[in-house]
C-alpha cells in the first residue's frame, strides 16, 4: 500500500544523510568529549561542529546553544530556569493555545502559587497585543508564547511580542518547537532571550532538543551534574543524535527556500483542492500567517477519529484535534480558544508536509478524502437535518 | 492509535443498517454535536410485535459507528421486552471488546435503544426525578446510578470512561464519588479491607476474614478477566491453601501468579507473613 506521511507536525522521518552521519557514532566513535585521551578528542571536534551548524540555522552564536532531550525539556528548562531567578515575582504571561509542554506547565505552576494570565486569541488564532501590553506588570517574571502553532501552523509577531516584552526588561521564550526549519529566524535581530526546538520535526531522530539561550540572560539548570553545555545542563552529550541534529539543521538550512516554495505551493493546492471538492468546509487559523507546510481544515458534521482512520486504511496519515483522537473528551484546547464550533471541532484534521512530500501525495488525497468524508455524513444524523434545513430556506 | 478488535474495525467500515426509518414504531435520539457523538435509532415492529426493521445514523468516533451497527444486529428479530435486557456489556462483548475509554460508545447505544423503546410504548422517557450532574455533557446522576451499578464501577476515571460525566472541567468530580460512595454504600462502609496499624494484633477470625475479602474483591475479579478462577479451600495459620479453576488451571505461568500476584497482594492486604500454596 502506497504510504503519504502528511502529519510532520507530528513527528519527521530521519533524513537519509543524517543517519549516514550518525552511525560512525554508535561503534568507533564511541568516546566521551569530556575525556582526555584521543577518543574523547576525536568526537569533540565533531560536536563543536554541529553546534556550530545550529547555531547558524537560527542566527546563534554556538555558546548561546544548549543541546537538550526534547522540546518539552527546552520548554520546562527556560520557563523555570527563569522563574528561579526572580523569586519575587509570582506573574507568568503565556497564550491560551500552547503546546502542553508549555500550557500544562503553566497550569501546574498556576497551582503552586504563580498567577498566570492566558491570553485569548481571536477566531483566525491571533493574538491582541493590547492584551499583552495591559497583562504586564512589575509582578511578571516571565513572557512564554509560542513561535508558531502546532495544530493551525499560525505564527505569532514574535518580534513586535519581543520588543513589547524587551520595553519593560521581562524574560521572553518563546516555543520554536515548529517554527525552526520551517520559516528563516534569525536570533541577532529578534528579541528574543530563549528559544526552545525539538530535533524531530526537522528530520534529526527523536530525543534530541535544543534551548537557545541568548548571551547574558539569566538562567539556572534544570539539569544539574557535570559542567556540560557551560553548566546549562549536566549530564553526558548524547553525542551520535548532536552530530544527527547538527546534519539536519544543516540541511534545513538549505531547504529553507524550497520549504517555502515547493511545500507552500503542494499545502495551497491541498487546502484549495479540498474547499473545492468538499462542501461545508473550513480553514481553521489565519492564512495570512502561517507555516508554509500547515493546514487545519475542519469537516463539518463528521468526526475526526473517523475520518483519520479511514485515511489510514488508504495510507495516509494525518492527524486531528477532535476529542476521540486524544483519549480526552473534549476536542483541542487550541480550536475552543479559538471559538471554532463544536459542529466542526470534532471534524478537524490537520495535515503538514515535508519536503519529502510529492505532487502525487496531494493528488492522492485530493482523490481518497472526499469519499470519506461523504460516507462518513451519510452516517451522520445531523447531516441530513443541515440539508433539510437548508434547503427549506 | 487505539487498539481496535477486527470485529469493531468491521463494523466501523462495513457498518450494518445505515439509515433511518420512514414513520417509525420507535425513534430514540441521544448525544449531541457539542459532546462529539450522537446516535439515533429508529425501528419497526412486525405483526408480532418484533423488531423486523432498525435503523441507525450516528455522529462520532470508530468505536460509536461500531457500537451502533453492533446494537442494530443484536435487537433485529428481538421483542421489546427481550430488547430492552440488552447492556452496553452485551454491545461491548459482540464487538469483542472495546478500550476502557471507548466503553461510554457502548452505553451511548444502550441510552438510545431505551429512549427509542420508550418512545414505542409511548412513555415519556426519564419520568423519575433527575439532577444534572456533569454540565460539560449533560449527565445526570440517574445515568451514572446505572452505569456504576450495571458495570461495576469503583473509580472517577471508571466513570468518564462509561460515561463521559466529569471528562471536561472535571468540577463534578466530588458529586461522582459521592454517587459512587451510595451505590456501594453498604459495602463501603465496613472498614474490613482496612488493614489494622501496624504492631496491632488480628485475631484468627479478623484475618481470616480479611484473607475472604482481599481474595473476592482484590484478587478473584482480575483473574476472571482472564477467564481464570480460584478457590479457597484453607487456612492454616498465614498459610494459605488455594485450588486453580478456569485457565489457571492449566497455565503455565499459574506459579507465578500465585506468588507474584495473590501472595503479594494477601501480604499487602493482611499481613506480611502470609504464604499461599496449592492444594496437593
Amino acid at each position: 500500500m502506497r504510504t503519504v506521511y502528511v502529519d510532520n507536525n507530528a513527528t519527521t522521518q530521519v533524513a537519509p544523510e543524517v543517519f549516514e552521519v550518525m552511525k560512525p557514532f554508535f561503534h568507533d566513535l564511541y568516546g566521551n568529549p569530556s575525556s582526555m585521551h584521543f577518543k574523547g578528542g576525536e568526537v569533540q571536534k565533531t560536536s563543536v561542529e554541529a553546534r556550530e551548524k545550529v547555531a547558524d540555522l537560527i542566527g546563534a552564536s554556538p555558546d548561546e546553544i544548549v543541546f537538550t532531550s526534547c522540546g518539552t525539556e527546552g520548554d520546562n528548562a527556560a520557563i523555570r530556569g527563569t522563574l528561579e531567578n526572580y523569586p519575587g515575582k509570582r506573574h507568568i504571561i503565556s497564550t491560551r493555545v500552547e503546546h502542553p509542554a508549555v500550557w500544562t506547565l503553566c497550569k501546574y505552576l498556576e497551582k503552586r502559587g504563580y498567577r498566570v494570565t492566558m491570553l485569548s486569541v481571536d477566531r483566525e488564532g491571533r493574538l491582541d497585543l493590547d492584551e499583552l501590553r495591559a497583562a504586564i506588570s512589575d509582578n511578571t517574571a516571565l513572557v512564554s508564547i509560542m513561535y508558531a502553532n502546532n495544530e493551525t501552523g499560525v505564527t505569532f509577531p514574535i518580534e513586535e511580542i519581543g520588543q513589547i516584552v524587551k520595553s519593560r526588561g521581562i524574560p521572553f521564550h518563546t516555543d520554536g518547537v515548529q517554527a525552526v526549519g520551517k520559516i528563516p529566524l534569525d536570533m541577532k535581530r529578534i528579541t528574543v532571550d530563549m528559544l526552545s526546538f525539538s530535533g524531530h520535526k526537522v528530520h534529526a531522530p527523536k530525543g534530541i532538543g535544543v534551548l537557545y539561550i541568548r548571551r547574558g540572560t539569566k538562567f539556572s539548570p534544570l539539569l544539574i551534574g557535570g559542567h556540560q553545555e557551560k553548566g546549562r545542563r549536566g549530564g553526558t552529550e548524547n553525542i551520535p543524535y548532536i552530530v544527527g541534529l547538527g546534519k539536519a539543521c544543516q540541511l534545513a538550512a538549505r531547504h529553507l527556500e524550497e520549504e517555502n516554495n515547493r511545500v507552500r505551493f503542494m499545502r495551497d493546492k491541498l487546502e484549495q483542492g479540498l474547499l473545492e471538492r468538499i462542501p461545508d468546509t473550513l480553514v481553521n487559523g489565519d492564512r495570512e500567517h502561517r507555516l508554509p507546510n500547515t493546514v487545519s481544515l475542519s469537516f463539518e458534521y463528521v468526526e475526526g477519529e473517523s475520518i483519520l482512520l479511514l485515511l489510514s486504511n488508504l495510507g495516509i496519515c494525518a492527524s486531528s484535534g477532535s476529542a476521540c483522537t486524544s483519549g480526552s473528551l473534549e476536542p483541542s484546547h487550541v480550536l475552543r480558544a479559538m471559538g471554532i464550533p463544536f459542529t466542526a471541532a470534532h471534524g478537524s484534521i490537520r495535515f503538514s508536509l515535508s519536503i519529502y512530500n510529492t505532487e502525487e501525495d496531494i493528488d492522492y488525497i485530493l482523490e481518497q478524502l472526499p469519499p470519506i468524508i461523504e460516507k462518513l455524513r451519510d452516517i451522520s444524523p445531523f447531516w441530513r437535518d443541515y440539508i433539510k434545513a437548508s434547503s427549506k430556506q | 492509535m487505539w487498539d481496535y478488535t477486527e470485529k469493531v474495525k468491521d463494523h466501523f467500515v462495513n457498518p450494518r443498517n445505515v439509515g433511518e426509518i420512514d414513520d417509525p414504531d420507535g425513534i430514540g435520539e441521544v448525544g449531541s454535536l457539542a459532546c462529539g457523538d450522537a446516535l439515533r435509532l429508529s425501528f419497526k415492529l412486525d405483526e408480532d410485535r418484533r423488531i423486523n426493521d432498525v435503523k441507525f445514523k450516528t455522529f462520532g468516533c470508530a468505536s460509536a459507528i461500531a457500537s451502533s451497527s453492533a446494537l442494530t444486529e443484536l435487537v433485529k428479530g428481538k421483542t421489546l421486552e427481550q430488547a430492552e435486557k440488552i447492556t452496553n456489556n452485551d454491545i461491548a462483548k459482540y464487538l469483542g471488546g472495546l478500550p476502557e475509554e471507548k466503553m461510554h460508545c457502548s452505553v451511548m447505544g444502550r441510552e438510545a435503544l431505551a429512549a427509542a423503546i420508550a418512545n414505542c410504548r409511548g412513555e415519556e422517557r426519564e419520568k423519575e426525578e433527575f439532577e444534572i450532574v456533569c454540565n460539560c455533557f449533560g449527565i445526570s446522576d440517574r445515568e451514572i446510578e446505572r452505569a456504576v451499578k450495571e458495570n461495576n464501577l469503583h473509580t472517577v476515571e471508571q466513570v468518564t470512561h462509561y460515561t463521559k460525566a466529569g471528562g471536561g472541567c472535571e468540577g463534578c468530580h466530588p458529586k461522582i464519588r459521592d454517587i459512587i460512595a451510595k451505590v456501594w454504600g453498604e459495602k463501603e462502609e465496613t472498614p474490613v479491607l482496612a488493614k489494622p496499624a501496624k504492631g496491632k494484633k488480628l485475631t484468627n477470625i479478623q484475618r481470616m476474614r480479611l484473607i475472604e475479602e482481599t481474595l473476592e474483591r482484590e484478587i478473584k475479579p482480575a483473574l476472571r478477566q482472564d477467564g481464570g478462577d480460584l478457590e479457597l479451600i484453607d487456612i492454616e495459620g498465614s498459610r494459605v491453601i488455594v485450588a486453580l479453576r478456569g485457565t489457571c488451571s492449566f497455565c503455565p505461568s499459574a506459579d507465578f501468579t500465585l506468588k507474584q500476584y495473590v501472595e503479594a497482594k494477601l501480604k499487602e492486604f493482611v499481613t506480611d507473613d502470609i504464604t499461599v500454596e496449592v492444594e496437593e
